[in-house]
């Protein structure tokens, strides 16, 4: 019935499809959109109208939301080119990274017991975000080629910042307890 | 070359008249309504020239309920039948009340239902009827001041109401019969009081300690748009309770037994809150009581010893501050103003813990039991259409996550807390039954996993799903919430593309049902004519639709609609303009839905013509840089 509504999230405001992008452009014209489909711009419209303005106004929500988070955004994009990344009939994940999360997940589990906690649980803290800037830098790179091998690993690129960004709020809420 | 805009004749966009919108703030111990006028916003006085309106209702055997200072004078005399701070039963169960332990001396009514009814000699009442109450009231109050019927009101919540409380308090408003217009957080309208979107861009923390609720909330203002980053409080925390802590105090002192008394109970509770707001200006303050059992006691209490009474109950309060700072991701120096609201922000010691928090003095020159009804004032001038020269749009955020209940009574959380609202988000469910026609989905808002820690809102039966085997179903349920906070739930088998019905059965709330019912009675109880209203609503809606139709054909009919188009769109807008002036409410019902479904792909071209508009004017803007 509406077109805009079948639109991709990139098509939807205006930018090329493109793993990397410019976050104050994308926020400056996700607040143009909001001012111009806000339901509160609708208040005195047409019943029609004011339906319409609530889900639209919900979409350009959940894009800009998934638009902003390299995560989200790589999942999302990989989704536009028809690849699931959390397919159950391929889970497999490379053992030496397995064995890196057991490393990463044992030190956080020693962090409480240890000396110094507040100094080992901010050193972690970086090094599970350096962890996750490199592969959203490798991400970048093979979301911008267009052959099954460099979306294979995109997609290994984005199911381990899955693991790392579920680790990252473990790390954040420990990080909160200690104070 | 300027093009004068010609509009065929009775097709002219009306002459825009203003729309009488008021701002209500819905208080836990007074409420208010305000409205803007000559670009001012200013709260209402009744007839004795007072502007605060206790949020008490006494209930009568057989005379009209009585709002305000006559029943808050009532309330030691009349404890049972006389209804104070019924905020904090608002979207509430039974239990919760029971949780709330002494704070309400009243009867409670056991019903079949998980809402509490209290008992009066009018008979049992709700929490959402006792709120209608006061909202009447107000609704009055404003008609008789400004002399025209209300348009629609914005009714401020605290930030921090779940769903189930935001329903409760919209539900108040339709049975008053209030048009709402939005339901507005509290600390956002403090912000658009003190003006704060005037400046160019800024984070702003606004701390909101009420009769019963705290909120705080940190706000982002840039390009005009004022964006809720994150929200968070305690929805039962409040003034009362440090009424409760220096009542328990004087009894301590005194050696009073608590108090099967309600009488004693009640004039404790006032002799502690005014103990509690001398000391806001005195040091200290002296007062004598009348012992149940005969006799005076002379009491006093100065300012620091006050002080240590309340310290643990306003400490409290900071941890929220330091949780919503964090989900906001900044620290408290990123802050460029403190906002205090909220009569409980009066006391020396709160001011003194804000300011220690944020390192700065807080903005505190509008009177903070009148600004949130102020904002609410100005936004809803803003939302009729009255103000075109304040351009500010408010993004506001779900304070608690959505989710529903799944195998071993876990919560799987579908919208996470401080998502900008409006939302919606799609799930896909199957049925695990061969034949299965119904499936049933409990709602939870709150942070924790187990169906147990969080709040329960409704249980959504889905049905008329096409019988299939077990697990070919392809249900896929779309959970929307509004610009009000407000959820509803839609569901389609993808495969047969069958719409399932959903029936509502909220936790502690009103069906529409009963909604319905309550709405019949309060009219007939006010004499009114329930056909003559409904007529009459018919009518409202009826020119909304026309007046908006006939603006957005002059604005966009000749551009975006071919001429046959055009034609069918006008003849339907005669037709409803026809029916509209007979007697008939279903008819003009009837002819608003036809006209609707008429202008649906019209509709669609005017949003996606403002979409590209927004983003062209964006275009041009990076062409500067």
């Amino acid at each position: 019935m509406q077109a805009d509504l079948g639109k991709n999230y990139f098509e939807l405001f205006e930018i090329p499809v493109d793993f990397q992008l410019d976050l104050s452009n994308l926020s400056s014209r996700y607040r143009e959109l909001q001012r111009r489909i806000h339901p509160d711009r609708f208040v005195n419209a047409t019943n029609q109208e004011r339906r319409l303005s609530m889900q639209m106004a919900a979409l350009v929500n959940e894009a800009f939301q998934t638009l902003k988070d390299p995560l989200e955004r790589g999942r999302y994009m990989l989704g536009l080119r028809g690849v699931d990344v959390n397919a159950e009939t391929d889970t497999t994940m490379d053992p030496e990274f397995l064995m890196e999360q057991m490393v990463l997940r044992e030190a956080l589990s020693a962090v409480r017991g240890s000396d110094e906690p507040g100094e080992r649980v901010t050193a972690l803290a970086h090094d599970v975000a350096s962890r996750l800037d490199k592969n959203i830098a490798f991400l970048k790179v093979s979301l911008g080629q267009d052959s099954d091998g460099s979306l294979k690993r995109a997609r290994t690129l984005v199911r381990e910042m899955q693991f790392l960004s579920k680790l990252q709020l473990e790390v954040e809420a420990l990080e909160e307890e200690l104070g | 070359m300027v093009l004068l805009q010609i509009s065929e004749p009775g097709l002219s966009s009306a002459p825009h008249q203003r729309r009488l919108a008021v701002g209500i703030d819905l208080g836990t111990t007074h409420s208010l309504v305000a409205t803007v006028r000559s670009g001012v916003a200013e709260t209402l006085a009744d007839a004795q020239g007072q502007h605060l309106l206790p949020s008490v209702v006494r209930y009568q055997a057989d005379a009209q309920p009585v709002v305000g200072h006559a029943a808050a004078e009532m309330l030691q005399q009349d404890p049972l039948n006389t209804v104070s701070s019924v905020k904090r039963l608002m979207g509430r169960g039974v239990e919760d009340v029971k949780g709330l332990g002494d704070v309400l001396p009243y009867k409670f009514e056991q019903t079949q239902s998980d809402m509490p009814r209290i008992k009066t000699v009018a008979g049992s009442v709700s929490p959402v009827e006792i709120s209608a109450d006061i909202l009447r009231n107000l609704k009055q109050r404003a008609e008789q001041s400004l002399g025209d019927e209300l348009n629609g009101a914005v009714i401020t919540v605290p930030a921090y109401f779940d769903e189930a409380q935001r329903q409760a308090t919209k539900d108040a408003a339709r049975i008053a019969g209030i048009n709402v217009l939005r339901l507005l957080s509290e600390p956002t309208a403090a912000a658009i009081a003190y003006g704060l979107d005037q400046n160019p861009e800024g984070v702003y923390a606004i701390y909101d300690l009420g009769g019963g609720t705290f909120d705080i909330s940190i706000l982002r203002l840039h390009q005009g748009v004022f964006e809720v980053l994150a929200t968070g409080g305690d929805s039962a925390l409040g003034g009362d309770d440090l009424d409760h802590v220096i009542a328990e105090w004087i009894m301590l002192q005194d050696g009073i037994e608590l108090a099967q008394d309600l009488c004693l109970q009640r004039r404790l509770l006032k002799l502690a809150r005014d103990i509690k707001e001398t000391l806001s200006h005195a040091d200290s303050t002296e007062w004598t009581l009348e012992r149940p059992q005969g006799g005076e006691w002379r009491g006093s209490l100065d300012r620091e010893t006050l002080g240590e009474l309340i310290a643990p109950v306003i400490k409290k309060t900071m941890l929220p501050c330091r949780r919503t700072l964090r989900d906001a991701g900044l620290n408290a120096s990123d802050i460029q103003g403190v906002v205090l609201v909220g009569g409980s922000t009066r006391i020396p010691l709160v001011r003194r813990m804000v300011s220690d928090f944020f390192g700065q003095s807080p903005l505190d020159d509008i009177d903070p039991d009148k600004v949130v009804a102020m904002g609410a004032a100005l936004q809803a001038d803003i939302l009729a259409g009255n103000q075109s020269g304040r351009d500010l749009l408010l993004l506001d955020v779900i304070p608690l996550s959505l989710g529903i209940e799944i195998m071993g009574g876990m919560v799987e959380k579908i919208i996470p807390r401080n998502s900008t609202i409006p939302t919606s988000r799609a799930q896909t469910f199957t049925t695990f039954k061969d034949g299965q026609i119904a499936l049933s989905l409990h709602v939870l808002q709150g942070e924790r996993e187990l169906v147990s820690d969080c709040r329960s809102l409704a249980h959504f039966e889905l049905r008329g799903i096409p019988p299939m085997v077990a697990g070919a179903a392809r249900i896929q349920v779309t959970f929307q919430v509004d610009a009000d906070g407000l959820l509803a739930v839609k569901a389609r088998e993808e495969a047969s593309g069958v719409e399932s019905k959903v029936e509502v059965k909220p936790s502690y709330g009103l069906s529409d049902q009963e909604v319905e019912t309550m709405l019949r009675d309060a009219i007939e109880h006010a004499g009114d004519d329930v056909a003559a209203r409904n007529l009459r609503e018919q009518r409202v809606d009826a020119d909304r639709s026309i007046e908006a139709l006939r603006s957005a054909l002059a604005q966009d009919g000749e551009d975006l609609l071919e001429l046959a188009e055009r034609e069918q769109i006008e003849t339907r807008v005669q037709e409803l303009v026809t029916l509209r002036d007979g007697e008939d409410p279903l008819a003009i019902k009837r002819a608003i839905g036809v006209l609707n479904d008429a202008t649906q792909e019209f509709a669609a071209r005017r949003m996606d013509a403002g979409i590209h508009q927004a983003l062209a004017g964006h275009r041009i803007d990076e062409f500067k840089d």
